[in-house]
C-alpha cells in the first residue's frame, strides 16, 4: 500500500462540495482503487450558496441546486447514513445503521450545521428557522410563499443579511436584529458595517442594533418574540442565523485534533491528532478544517467559504495519492461574495485579520468602492462592493505583503485617503492558546497521554 | 445537466447571460444569478456560455451521484 498511492481504499465523510471535489480530484490524479462517499443528507451533493439567494428569491426549488460532477467517479456512495465514529487502529469508519467501512486513507469533509436557536422549546415553535440544508431552504421558501406579516431575521451576518434581502424582495415586512453596532460587523468591520445599515434601511428593513432577541413567543406557532431593550414586535416567521457548528462530534473518540472549532490540520489537509502528531493516513478539508496560513502568520483558520472548500479539498485529494515530496501546500488567498441589496460584496484575504482599513477606490456614497485592509503596516484583504473587477489586483499586493496603505491607484479618485481603524474583533483572537490551537479541543481537556488498547 | 459558476472568478462580463438568457442572468449591476438545472433545449446554449466565459468560471456537467438516489 504505501508504494502504491494510487491504490487501496479511501472513504470521504461528508458528501457535500468539498467531498464532491475531492472524489472528482482523486480519479483525476489516477486513483483507481475503491472510493466511498458517506453522506447523512439523503440527496447526493448540492450547492448552498444559492439557497440564501436564487432559492429565497423563488427563481429556483431548493431540490435543484445540484452540483454537477466532472467525470465517472466509479464511487459507492452511501447516502442518508451518518457516520458516528473512526475505530484508528483498525481503520474503519463507523455507521449509524451498525456498518463498518474499512478505509486506507480517509477524508474527513463533514461541514457544519447551522447553530440552533439556544432554547429549544422555542426552537420548536412552528415558524422558525434554520437555514444551512436544502430541505430547511425547501421549508422556510414555501413558509415566504404563503406570505408571512413580517419575517424577523436573528443575527446579520452574510446569511442573514442575504434572507433579509431576498425578503424585501419579495415585498415581505422584514425586522433584523442584530448584537453588534452593525451588519456584517463581525465580517468586515465598521465601515461597510455602516454602509450595510443604510442600505439595509433604505431597503425598508427594521434594523435593530445593538440588541438582542430574548425571547421567541408563541404557543406551537411563533407569533413574535421580545428584545433586549424591553421592546417587542409581532412575527410568524423567524430565521435563525447565528453561524454555524462544525460537524465534529462524531469523532470525539478518534483520538484526532477534532473539536468544537474544527479538525486541525497542516498546510497540506493531513489532520493532526490529540497530541498534535501529524497522521499520515486522514485529511480534512473544507468547513470542518482547521489549519495554518503562512499569509496571516501560520493562525490556524477555518474559512466557511465555497471557494476555499473546492481549492482545500483539491489540494487534499493531491496528497492522499503522492508521496511526500510530491505533496502540495493549500496556500491559496481566502476569497468569497454576496450578493444582497442588489450589490454584489467580493473579499479577497482576511478582514478581520487587520487593524486599519481604507476606502481606495470608489466612495461609500455611491455603494460602489474597494476597501483595503491592512494589520501592522501590510495589506491583508480587500472587499469590494459592485466593483468586483479590481480584486484581483489587490490579491496581489496580499499575495506579495505589499505596504498598507497601498498606493493609490490609477483608476479611481479616493474619497478619503486617510486610513481608519478598521473596527474588527481584535485579529490576535484568531487564534487562542497553544492547547486549543493544537488540538482544536477546548481547554477544559486536560492532556494526559492515552495508550490505545489492541 | 446541471452547472455551477465559481463566483469568485466570474468578473459579470455577462457573456454567459447573453447567449442562454434563461440560464444566467445579471441581478443588480454585476451579481450574477444562474439556474443550477439546465433546462431542455439550453444545453448547447449553456455550453457555448461556458466555453465563452473569459474566466472559465462555468463547470457544467451530469448532476453528481445522480445514481447513488
Ligand atoms: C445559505 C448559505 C449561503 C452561502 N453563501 C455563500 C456565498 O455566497 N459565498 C461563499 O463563499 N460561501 C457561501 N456559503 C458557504 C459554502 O456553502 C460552504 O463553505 C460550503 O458548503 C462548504 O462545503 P463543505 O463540503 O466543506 O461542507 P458542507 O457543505 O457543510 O457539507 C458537509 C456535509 O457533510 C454532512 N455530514 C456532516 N456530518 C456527517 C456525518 N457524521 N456523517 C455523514 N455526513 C455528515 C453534512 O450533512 C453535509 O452534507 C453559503 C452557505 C450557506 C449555508
Ligand atoms: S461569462 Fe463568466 S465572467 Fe461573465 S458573467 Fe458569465 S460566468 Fe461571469
Amino acid at each position: 500500500m504505501r508504494d502504491e498511492p494510487c491504490d487501496g481504499r479511501i472513504v470521504i465523510v461528508g458528501a457535500s462540495l468539498a467531498g464532491l471535489r475531492a472524489a472528482e480530484q482523486l480519479r483525476k490524479e489516477g486513483f483507481s482503487g475503491s472510493l466511498t462517499l458517506i453522506g447523512d443528507e439523503p440527496q447526493p451533493p448540492y450547492d448552498r450558496p444559492p439557497l440564501s439567494k436564487q432559492v429565497l428569491l423563488g427563481m429556483v426549488s431548493a431540490g435543484q441546486t445540484g452540483l454537477p460532477q466532472r467525470g465517472d467517479l466509479d464511487a459507492q456512495w452511501r447516502l442518508g447514513v451518518r457516520a458516528v465514529g473512526v475505530d484508528p487502529i483498525e481503520k474503519r469508519v463507523l455507521l449509524a445503521d451498525g456498518a463498518e467501512v474499512p478505509f486506507d486513507r480517509l477524508l474527513i469533509a463533514t461541514g457544519t450545521r447551522a447553530r440552533p436557536w439556544p432554547n429549544p422549546a422555542e426552537a420548536a415553535l412552528d415558524g422558525v428557522f434554520t437555514l444551512r440544508t436544502s430541505d430547511e431552504a425547501r421549508r422556510l421558501a414555501e413558509r415566504l410563499d404563503a406570505g408571512p406579516r413580517r419575517v424577523l431575521v436573528i443575527g446579520a451576518g452574510f446569511t442573514g443579511s442575504e434572507i433579509a434581502s431576498a425578503c424585501r424582495e419579495r415585498g415581505l415586512a422584514v425586522t433584523v436584529a442584530e448584537r453588534g453596532p452593525a451588519p456584517l460587523v463581525g465580517a468586515l468591520g465598521g465601515t461597510l458595517g455602516a454602509l450595510a445599515a443604510k442600505l439595509q434601511r433604505a431597503h425598508g428593513v427594521d434594523l435593530r442594533c445593538g440588541v438582542t432577541v430574548t425571547a421567541l413567543e408563541g404557543n406551537g406557532r411563533l407569533t413574535g418574540a421580545q428584545f433586549s431593550d424591553g421592546t417587542r414586535i409581532d412575527a410568524d416567521v423567524a430565521v435563525v442565523a447565528l453561524g454555524a457548528v462544525r460537524n465534529t462530534e462524531w469523532l470525539a473518540e478518534s483520538g484526532l485534533a477534532a473539536g468544537p472549532r474544527g479538525v486541525t490540520c497542516d498546510a497540506g489537509c493531513r489532520a493532526f491528532n490529540m497530541y498534535g502528531i501529524v497522521t499520515d493516513d486522514v485529511f480534512a478539508a473544507g468547513d470542518v478544517a482547521r489549519f495554518p496560513h503562512p499569509l496571516f502568520e501560520y493562525q490556524l483558520l477555518s474559512l466557511e467559504h465555497w471557494g476555499n472548500a473546492v481549492a482545500q479539498a483539491e489540494v487534499a485529494a493531491h496528497n492522499m495519492v503522492n508521496p511526500g515530496p510530491r505533496r502540495i501546500p493549500h496556500l491559496s488567498v481566502p476569497a468569497f461574495w454576496s450578493s444582497q441589496f442588489g450589490l454584489n460584496i467580493k473579499s479577497v484575504g482576511v478582514p478581520t485579520f487587520s487593524d486599519q482599513v481604507v476606502i481606495a477606490q470608489g466612495s461609500l456614497k455611491d455603494a460602489r468602492l474597494v476597501a483595503v485592509y491592512g494589520y501592522r503596516g501590510r495589506v491583508t484583504a480587500a472587499v469590494s462592493v459592485n466593483q468586483a473587477k479590481s480584486l484581483e489586483y489587490y490579491e496581489r499586493l496580499i499575495e506579495t505583503a505589499a505596504p498598507f496603505p497601498p498606493a493609490p491607484g490609477a483608476a479611481d479618485r479616493i474619497e478619503s485617503p486617510a486610513p481608519v481603524p478598521s473596527d474588527v474583533p481584535d485579529p490576535k483572537m484568531l487564534s487562542h492558546g497553544p492547547t486549543v490551537a493544537l488540538t482544536g479541543h477546548l481547554p477544559d481537556r486536560r492532556l494526559t497521554v492515552v495508550h490505545p488498547a489492541h | 445537466m446541471n452547472v455551477v459558476v465559481d463566483l469568485n472568478r466570474c468578473q459579470g462580463y455577462a457573456q454567459c447571460a447573453f447567449l442562454a438568457p434563461e440560464v444566467f442572468m445579471l441581478h443588480g449591476e454585476e451579481s450574477l444569478l444562474y439556474h443550477p438545472v439546465v433546462p431542455d433545449g439550453q444545453l448547447e446554449r449553456v455550453r457555448r456560455a461556458a466555453a465563452a466565459c473569459p474566466v472559465q468560471a462555468i463547470l457544467v456537467g451530469e448532476e453528481a451521484g445522480a445514481g447513488a438516489r
